[in-house]
C-alpha cells in the first residue's frame, strides 16, 4: 500500500495550519513523510502540547518543600507525606470519547489516569470522579440522550474500576443544559510509594534496549489525541474509530507486572502510551532523556493484521507501555512479563544521535529531532475578550418563594440529590481503606502499607464560573480545602482539570485565562502546590460552548485517625453551631437557578483571609476531639447542608435563627461562602465556644439535634418544619427515579 | 495456623484477606499464586474477591481451569477448610465444589454496599462462634450474585442446613426488600455436604477493622481458626 502524497488537504486534514507546516518544513529541512505528518499533527494537537494553554498553565504554584516532581515534568507529580512516603495523583479528562461512546470512552479514561500513576513506580490505592452531563429530567429527545450517556459513563467507570480492584470513593455529578451533547468525564487517581521508587520517564543510556510490553496494537483510537482537539459536531459520530477499547483485566497484569519489574533494578526508563501512543511515548522518553530512540514497527507485537506503520504508530489501544531497559537485564522483562501471560517485545534501542527514527523493517518512516518534536511544538498567546463583573442580582427581581416547598424542590434536583445510584455502582471499599464512604465531605482513605490517612475532595461549581471565571475558579479550590478541612484533614496539593470550549474564541480564552487566576491565587493562599493535571478545550457541541469546568481536586492528610470527621448528626442532644456568616446575597445561586429558572448575578465573594482562619478554627476544634460532625453549605445553602447532616443517622435538628431583617429564602438557601455546620456534644459546649472565640471567627449556636426525626427551623415570627425520612426519600429517590423512568 | 489466600491474575482481594487474616493473633497467611500447584502445610485456603480472568465470559469459568485448582479440590476432599469469598464463590461453583451458580444481579448493575445478613446455621466451621439468628452486617460488591440452583438441590441445601447466611434487613427478617440480588431464598452463602467448603457473595474481609466500618466479619474468620485449633488439638 502506497502512503498518498502530502498536499494542502491533508495538511489541513491533519488539524495542521499552514504556519505549523511551515514550522515542520523547517524543523525536518525537507518534506514530511506521511508517517511523519501523522505524528506532526498529534504531538502538536492541544491534547498532547498544550500549545493553547502552556503560557496560561505557566501562572500556577508548583514548587514546595513537599513536591518531589512537579508538574510538567513526568506523568503526574509526586508529593511528599513523611516517612519516606510520597503520594502521585492526577486527574484527567475524557470527554470527547464519552460523548461519541460513554461506556468505553469513560472507562478508558479511567484506564488512561491509572497508567500515569503507575508509570511513576506509584501503587494506585484510589479514584474520583467529577462528571458532567446535560439534564437529565423530562422525556425530550435530549434528556434521553443525556440519560444514555450519564448511564453510559457510569457504567463504564464502574466496569474498570471495579475489574481492576481500585475504590472510587469520592467525586461529583452536575446537571446542566450547557453539557447537553457535550458531557465532561475528569477521572482522578492516586497512586502511593516511597521517594526511592519514583521512575521516570525518560530515555537514558545510549544502547539500552527499549521494551514494548501490554496489549497488542490494534486499530482502536487512530488518532484520538487530533479528535479530541476538535469541536464535537454531528459527524463526530463518525469519529467513534477515534474510542479506545478498554480491557481492565489487561491492565490489571500490567499494572501488577510493571511494579514487579519497577522494584528490581533493570528500568532506566518507563512511559506509558496514552494519547498519541507508541509516537508520545517515544518522543517524549527520548526528549526528557536528551537522548534519541529508534524502532522497528514490525516488532511491535500487533493485534490486526496488514496494518500500516503510520497505524501502529497513531494507534492508541490501551494497555501498553514502553520501557527502556538497562543492558544485560532483558531477562527479568521476559521472566515477569511471561509470569503475567503478557506480550512483550524488544522494539529498539536508545541512541545517542537526539533522533525519534522509526524503521519499518529496513525502511526509515519516521526521523524527527525529538526534542524539537516534543518541546519545540507551536505555542499561541490568545486573544481574551474583556469582561465585565456581573451585576449583583437585585433581589427585588426574585420573587419570595415557600421554603416549605422549596427544599424538598432542591433535594430532588439531580445536582444535589444524592449520588448512590451513582457510587453504588462502584466498588468503593475494596483494598480496605475506604474509612468514610462516598456522599460525605471528603473521602478518607487509610493507606495500609504506609500507615498514612488521606482525605481527597473534587469540587467546582460551573454556574460561578460561568458568571465570573475568577471567583469561580477561586471557590472551587476553597471548597476543596473547606471539604477536607470538614473531613479532619490539612491540604496536601492540588491537580486540576481545565474543561473549557474552543479558545480560538476570545470569550473562552477569558474564562481559561481567568480561572488559571483564580485557581492560583487559591493554592497560593492555601500554600498547596498545583502538581499537575489535565486541560481539556473544544468542549463545545452546536449548541455552544460548556459552561467553563476547572475541576479542582485536593489532596490532604489527616494525622490521627481520631480526628477523622464526617457530615452526619451522631447524637440526639448535641448542640448545633453555624461557623461564618450568612450574607444577603442570592446571585450564582442553585435556589435560582433550580426555583426560578435564573442563570444570573454575581456568584457570592470570597474571602481567602476569613476562609483560612475558619479551617484553622474548624480543625483546631477537631484536634481537641470536640467536635461530632462538620458540613459545608454549599449548593442550596443552610438548609439543604441541615438537612444532609439529618440523613446519616435518622435524626433530627430544631434550629432557631433568630429574628432577622433578611428574607427568609435568602436566609435558608443563599451560598455565602465560607459557612460550616458543626455538632458538638452538649457538655463541650464551653471548650468548643472557647476555642472558637479565640480562633476569632464568627460562630453562633443556632440549635440541637432531636431525637424526633423532624427537620424544624425558625427564623423570629417564621417556622418551618419537614419530615426527615420524607426530605431523606425525595434526596435519596430522585435520581433512581429519573433513570428507571 | 496457616492459611493460603490464592491469588489468581485478576484478584483484586487477595492482599485485604491477607491482613484481615494477619489482624488476628496466631494465624500467618500467605499469597500462593494461582500457577502453582501444592496447598500442602496449608489448614485453611481463602479463594477471595476479583475478576479472577477479567471474567467477561462468565464469572470463574476459566479459574477452575487455574493449575492451583487442583490442589483446592485435593485440599477440600482432604477435608480441610475453604472458604471463596465473592469471586471465590463464583470459581467454587463453577469447579462444582459447591452447588448452584450465580448470575447476574436481577437489577442488571453492580451494587456495593453495606447490607445486613442472618447467620442460618452455626453447625459449620465458619459459623460457629455466632448465633444462629444472629445478624451482621457485612458488604457486599458484585455484578453477578445471584445465587441459582435447581430445586432439588434447594431441597437439599435446606434439609443439610448448608444455607449458612441470608441476605436480612436490620431486624433479621428474610424479605424481597433485603435481597440485593435476586438470589432464591435470599441465599448469601453455602457450605457443602460435608461442611468445609463455604462461599459468600458478601465480603467478610471488609469489615474486621473497627476504623472500615465495622467488626463483624471477624466472627467467620474467628470460627475458621477455632476450627483448625480443635482439629490440630485431636491430632
Amino acid at each position: 500500500m502506497s502512503n498518498p502524497a502530502i498536499t494542502p488537504e491533508l495538511i489541513a486534514k491533519h488539524g495542521l495550519s499552514p504556519e505549523e507546516y511551515e514550522k515542520v518544513l523547517s524543523i525536518l529541512g525537507r518534506e514530511p513523510s506521511f508517517e511523519e505528518l501523522g505524528v506532526f499533527s498529534v504531538m502538536w494537537s492541544e491534547h498532547c502540547s498544550y500549545k493553547n494553554s502552556r503560557p496560561e498553565l505557566r501562572k500556577f504554584p508548583t514548587t514546595g518543600p513537599s513536591v518531589l516532581v512537579k508538574a510538567g515534568e513526568e506523568n503526574a507529580g509526586v508529593i511528599d507525606i513523611g516517612d519516606g512516603w510520597a503520594v502521585a495523583f492526577k486527574i484527567e479528562s475524557h470527554n470527547h470519547p464519552s460523548a461519541v461512546e460513554p461506556f468505553q470512552g469513560a472507562a478508558t479514561g479511567v484506564g488512561g489516569i491509572i497508567r500515569d500513576i503507575f508509570t511513576m513506580g506509584a501503587r494506585p490505592v484510589f479514584l474520583m470522579d467529577s462528571l458532567r452531563f446535560g439534564s437529565i429530567e423530562g422525556n425530550s429527545e435530549q434528556a434521553r440522550t443525556n440519560r444514555r450517556l450519564f448511564a453510559g459513563v457510569v457504567a463504564g467507570i464502574a466496569h474498570y474500576g471495579n475489574c481492576i480492584g481500585l475504590p472510587t470513593v469520592a467525586g461529583e455529578v452536575y446537571f446542566d443544559e450547557s453539557y447537553s451533547g457535550n458531557p465532561l468525564v475528569n477521572a482522578f487517581c492516586l497512586g502511593i510509594l516511597r521517594h526511592e521508587q519514583i521512575a521516570r520517564g525518560a530515555a537514558e543510556g545510549v544502547g539500552n534496549p527499549v521494551f514494548y510490553v501490554g496489549a497488542e496494537t490494534g486499530r482502536d483510537g487512530l488518532a484520538g489525541a487530533a479528535f479530541a482537539s476538535r469541536e464535537l459536531t454531528e459527524e463526530s459520530k463518525a469519529d467513534r474509530p477515534a474510542v479506545q477499547v478498554g480491557d481492565p483485566f489487561r491492565e490489571k497484569l500490567l499494572l501488577e507486572a510493571c511494579l514487579e519489574l519497577l522494584a528490581t533494578d533493570a528500568v532506566a526508563g518507563i512511559q506509558d502510551m496514552g494519547a498519541a501512543g507508541l509516537t508520545c511515548s517515544t518522543c517524549e522518553t527520548a526528549s526528557r532523556g536528551g537522548t534519541g530512540v529508534e524502532i522497528d514497527i514490525q516488532l511491535v507485537p500487533q493485534r490486526a493484521k496488514g496494518q500500516t506503520p503510520y497505524e501502529v504508530l497513531l494507534s492508541e489501544s490501551q494497555e501498553r507501555m514502553l520501557v527502556i531497559v538497562k543492558k544485560g537485564q532483558e531477562d527479568v522483562v521476559k521472566r515477569i512479563f511471561e509470569k503475567w501471560d503478557l506480550p512483550y517485545a524488544e522494539i529498539g534501542t536508545v541512541t545517542d544521535d537526539g533522533m525519534m527514527r522509526v524503521r519499518n523493517g529496513k525502511d526509515v518512516v519516521v526521523e524527527i529531532p525529538a526534542r524539537a518534536l516534543a518541546d519545540d511544538g507551536p505555542l499561541y498567546f490568545r486573544e481574551a475578550a474583556p469582561f465585565t463583573p456581573p451585576a449583583q442580582l437585585d433581589l427585588s427581581s426574585v420573587p419570595q418563594a415557600d421554603p416549605t416547598t422549596v427544599l424538598p424542590k432542591l433535594l430532588s434536583h439531580p445536582s444535589i440529590a444524592s449520588k448512590r445510584w451513582v457510587w453504588r455502582q462502584y466498588d468503593h471499599m475494596v483494598r480496605t481503606g475506604t474509612a468514610v464512604l462516598p456522599g460525605s465531605d471528603a473521602a478518607v482513605f487509610i493507606v495500609r502499607e504506609a500507615n498514612k490517612i488521606l482525605a481527597a475532595a473534587t469540587d467546582c461549581n460551573a454556574v460561578y464560573c460561568k458568571l465570573d471565571p475568577t471567583v469561580g475558579a477561586r471557590i472551587a479550590v476553597a471548597e476543596c480545602a473547606r471539604n477536607l478541612a470538614c473531613s479532619g484533614a490539612v491540604p496536601l496539593g492540588v491537580t486540576d482539570n481545565l474543561n473549557f470550549g474552543n479558545p480560538h474564541k476570545p470569550e473562552n480564552f477569558y474564562q481559561l485565562r481567568a480561572a488559571v487566576e483564580g485557581i492560583s491565587e487559591g493554592c497560593r493562599a492555601f500554600n498547596v502546590p498545583v502538581t499537575g493535571g489535565n486541560v481539556s478545550l473544544y468542549n463545545e457541541s452546536p449548541a455552544g460552548a460548556i459552561d467553563p469546568t476547572p475541576t479542582i481536586s485536593m489532596v490532604g492528610r489527616i494525622d490521627d485517625a481520631a480526628h477523622i470527621t464526617t457530615q452526619a448528626f451522631k447524637e440526639a442532644g448535641d448542640q448545633i453551631f453555624l461557623i461564618g456568616e450568612t450574607g444577603s446575597e442570592l446571585g450564582a445561586s442553585h435556589y435560582l437557578l433550580a426555583i426560578h429558572g435564573r442563570k444570573e448575578g454575581a456568584p457570592p465573594a470570597l474571602d481567602f483571609e476569613k476562609e483560612k482562619a475558619t479551617h484553622a478554627a474548624l480543625l483546631g476544634a477537631i484536634r481537641k476531639g470536640l467536635v461530632r460532625s462538620a458540613h459545608d453549605c454549599s449548593e442550596g445553602g443552610l438548609a439543604v447542608t441541615l438537612a444532609e447532616s439529618c440523613f446519616g443517622n435518622s435524626l433530627g435538628a430544631a434550629i432557631d435563627l433568630g429574628a432577622t431583617d433578611q428574607r427568609p429564602d435568602v436566609v435558608l438557601f443563599n451560598e455565602t461562602q465560607g459557612r460550616i455546620v458543626i455538632s458538638v456534644k452538649a457538655s463541650d459546649v464551653a471548650a468548643l465556644e472557647k476555642e472558637l472565640a479565640a480562633s476569632g471567627v464568627p460562630f453562633r449556636k443556632i440549635g440541637e439535634v432531636t431525637a424526633k426525626a423532624d427537620l424544624s427551623i425558625k427564623m423570629g415570627e417564621n417556622a418551618y418544619a419537614w419530615k426527615v425520612a420524607s426530605l431523606n426519600e425525595t434526596f435519596e429517590g430522585a435520581i433512581p427515579k429519573l433513570m428507571e423512568s | 495456623m496457616k492459611v493460603a489466600v490464592i491469588q489468581f491474575p485478576g484478584s483484586n482481594c487477595d492482599t485485604d484477606c491477607q491482613a484481615a487474616l494477619l489482624s488476628f493473633p496466631g494465624v500467618q497467611a500467605e499469597i500462593v499464586w494461582h500457577k502453582e500447584t501444592s496447598l500442602a502445610g496449608y489448614d485453611a485456603v481463602v479463594l477471595p474477591g476479583g475478576f479472577s480472568y477479567g471474567d467477561y465470559l462468565r464469572c470463574g469459568s476459566i479459574a477452575r481451569f487455574s493449575p492451583i485448582m487442583g490442589a483446592v479440590r485435593g485440599a477440600a476432599d482432604a477435608g480441610v477448610l475453604v472458604i471463596g469469598i465473592c469471586n471465590g464463590f463464583q470459581i467454587l461453583c463453577e469447579a462444582g465444589l459447591l452447588p448452584g451458580t450465580l448470575l447476574r444481579n436481577n437489577g442488571l448493575l453492580f451494587r456495593c454496599e453495606h447490607l445486613h445478613l442472618r447467620v442460618e446455621n452455626t453447625e459449620s466451621p465458619f459459623t460457629s462462634v455466632l448465633h444462629k439468628g444472629q445478624v451482621l452486617d457485612i458488604p457486599i460488591a458484585h455484578g453477578e450474585g445471584n445465587y441459582f440452583a435447581e430445586p432439588e438441590t434447594l431441597k437439599q441445601l435446606e434439609a443439610n442446613g448448608q444455607i449458612l447466611v441470608r441476605y436480612c434487613d436490620a431486624s433479621g427478617k428474610v424479605t424481597p426488600e433485603a435481597n440485593p440480588n435476586g438470589s432464591l431464598g435470599n441465599i448469601a452463602g453455602v457450605c457443602s455436604h460435608g461442611r468445609n467448603v463455604f462461599g459468600l457473595m458478601p465480603h467478610p474481609e471488609r469489615v474486621c477493622d473497627p476504623l472500615l466500618g465495622g467488626t463483624d466479619g471477624r466472627g467467620i474468620f474467628q470460627s475458621m481458626i477455632e476450627a483448625v485449633q480443635k482439629t490440630k488439638a485431636k491430632a
